[in-house]
């Protein structure tokens, strides 16, 4: 709906004061990665450094955390990718037995509270005599990852007309061949959308980490140890800040190129 | 006799098993979904089901050792006073958050569907984005800076000469508290912001298939603006915020890192789970405790279902 009558004060007033409300709290993130302040979050903040950024550049437990978040993340993505794809391409393109449970079987990762996911993936790690490593990390990381490649998978396979596959392997082109110049390009996008929500998923995740991660930090466990128990504030300000560029520069990127486009990507987490 | 093959068989480990696999399609299925049953299906289910089925054992209160045989004495447990104060408190601030949600998203979604054009949508799309994709645990950290008694929140009371107005809140029993992060009332704002983003988006979206003549209708009629409001537009704006306030109310069950950053250090469900599994050693309990989400959000969906909130999504 659209109506070019003016919009009345008082709503106008209510929705800007909405979008303060969700944008100013972000904005000050940027804010304190610049105060000289240590020992409280002050404000105002009494001076501004470049110190702090410096510092948190010289951390090792940072880049460290940050190495292991992107290593996981990677992996865990490129797992629920295969996975995912595989499933979708069964459940779209054929009927068996527990096809309608499969579709049920990759939402509940994520459908139950993530607590109830960790302490499941805990107890079957430890049931299975899996030592904590950074494979159970990935390992919990794709369990939820898989649903959002899935998602995304089945949706394009049913709209992916089945006689093209029929057409390919008629002209000659072989199983590998067709999957190759055919059922790829054509699914292409639709797995490029969910790895990287499933990145981006993976990269954030810390509930079903705190589970299945040893005493290794991903960059989201770092970042809730100092929320506990804050030892380091000023490099936790530079970490905030770093995180919150680096999510910011694909919306607004993602925001640009999708502009002209009838739909966005991604409207759901 | 039998016939010659028209293809001869292809070399190649790759071309052989493209084409047993065609030859084969109901094998084939079977292995491109055995991965997804056996972690999923076996493991995961598996040590759900076995979790779940902890809560019907209990846990000897002398010795520590769970004991494995049916009752429903942990079940009982969670009626003590404690306990269900955990859980009346986590039920109650998930009805407050989802119902504050509500109310904050429905000005801005309906400005953003109705009035929003050129830069306005921009910053409404970016303003709703940028909150819901940037880190969960960042966000916490950003309000931990507002909330915080030498923070911002307080300054701006300071500057606006309503300092008593801030104490004066803090100093109400029971929400308030030494300062707002470590107050109800800091938990509450800090859930109400990580969860509004997914109240708007339903709403905008059931807002955007409200055609503008309809209000304009209304309005000739004879209608007042409340009036409009409460017989055309939130009637046809319900099923998104069902739909919204499925994520908002899950959500605020499930969560416990909110409530033990910014809080009173009171449990929530999410707490109590987390302490009952791993310093207390006490899985049954913590197994009874899961359940209850499952079932309140189990109850919670089937009455969504019936309001519509599925088609809004």
């Amino acid at each position: 709906m659209h109506s070019d009558t003016k919009a009345p004060l008082a709503l106008k007033l209510s929705a800007i004061g909405g979008l303060i409300f969700l944008l100013a709290p972000i904005a000050l993130i940027f804010l304190y990665a610049f105060t000289t302040e240590e020992k409280s979050y002050q404000f105002p903040p009494p001076g501004l450094t470049l110190k702090w950024i410096g510092v948190t550049m010289g951390r090792d437990d940072v880049w460290q955390a940050l190495g292991l978040s992107l290593k996981v993340a990677a992996i865990a993505t490129v797992l629920a990718m295969v996975l995912g794809t595989l499933t979708a391409a069964a459940v779209a393109r054929s009927r068996f037995f527990g096809r309608e449970a499969i579709s049920l079987l990759v939402i509940l990762p994520i459908a139950l509270p993530g607590i109830i996911t960790g302490i499941s993936l805990r107890s079957a790690f430890a049931l299975l005599d899996i030592p904590f490593s950074t494979w159970t990390i990935v390992l919990g990381h794709t369990t939820f990852c898989i649903v959002v490649v899935y998602n995304n998978a089945v949706a394009r396979f049913r709209r992916t007309s089945g006689s093209l596959i029929d057409a390919a392997m008629d002209l000659g082109a072989d199983g590998v061949q067709t999957f190759r110049l055919v059922i790829l390009p054509n699914i292409g996008t639709a797995l490029m959308a969910g790895g990287m929500l499933a990145f981006a998923l993976s990269f954030d995740e810390v509930i079903v980490t705190t589970f299945t991660a040893g005493n290794q930090s991903t960059l989201p466990i770092w970042m809730l140890e100092e929320l506990v128990r804050p030892r380091q504030r000023p490099v936790t300000n530079v970490v905030a800040m770093a995180v919150v560029l680096v999510t910011v520069l694909p919306i607004l990127a993602a925001y640009y190129l999708t502009r002209d486009g009838a739909e966005t990507a991604g409207s759901e987490k | 006799m039998t016939s010659p093959a028209i293809f001869a068989p292809r070399s190649g480990v790759l071309a052989r098993a493209a084409d047993w696999a065609i030859r084969h399609p109901r094998m084939f299925v079977f292995l491109m979904v055995l991965p997804i049953v056996l972690w999923l299906g076996i493991v995961y289910i598996g040590a759900l089901i076995a979790l779940l089925m902890q809560s019907f054992f209990s846990i000897d209160e002398f010795s520590g050792v769970v004991q494995h045989e049916f009752t429903l004495k942990t079940y009982a447990e969670l009626l003590r006073p404690s306990n269900f104060a955990i859980i009346a408190r986590t039920v109650a601030m998930a009805a407050a958050v989802t119902l504050a949600s509500a109310v904050l998203a429905f000005p801005m979604a309906y400005f953003a569907a109705r009035y929003a054009r050129g830069k306005w949508k921009a910053l409404f799309y970016i303003g709703v984005m940028l909150p819901l994709w940037s880190s969960y645990l960042v966000k916490v950290y950003a309000w931990k800076l507002v909330l915080a008694k030498e923070g911002i929140l307080t300054w701006i009371f300071a500057q606006l000469h309503l300092s008593w107005l801030l104490d004066a809140v803090l100093a109400i029993p029971v929400v308030g508290g030494n300062s707002l992060s470590v107050s109800y009332l800091g938990t509450f704002i800090v859930f109400v912001y990580i969860w509004l983003p997914y109240m708007i988006i339903p709403v905008q979206a059931a807002l955007e298939r409200v055609p503008a003549p309809l209000l304009e209708a209304a309005s000739d009629l004879g209608a007042t603006p409340k009036q409009s409001f409460r017989m055309v537009l939130l009637p046809l704006a319900l099923p998104g915020i069902v739909a919204g306030s499925i994520f908002t109310f899950s959500l605020t069950l499930g969560d416990y890192i909110i409530p033990q950053i910014v809080g009173s250090g009171r449990l929530f469900i999410g707490q109590a789970v987390y302490t009952q599994q791993g310093t207390a050693g006490n899985i049954p309990l913590a197994a009874a405790f899961t359940v209850v989400p499952i079932v309140i959000m189990g109850v919670y969906l089937w009455g969504a279902r019936k309001m519509g909130a599925f088609d809004a999504l």
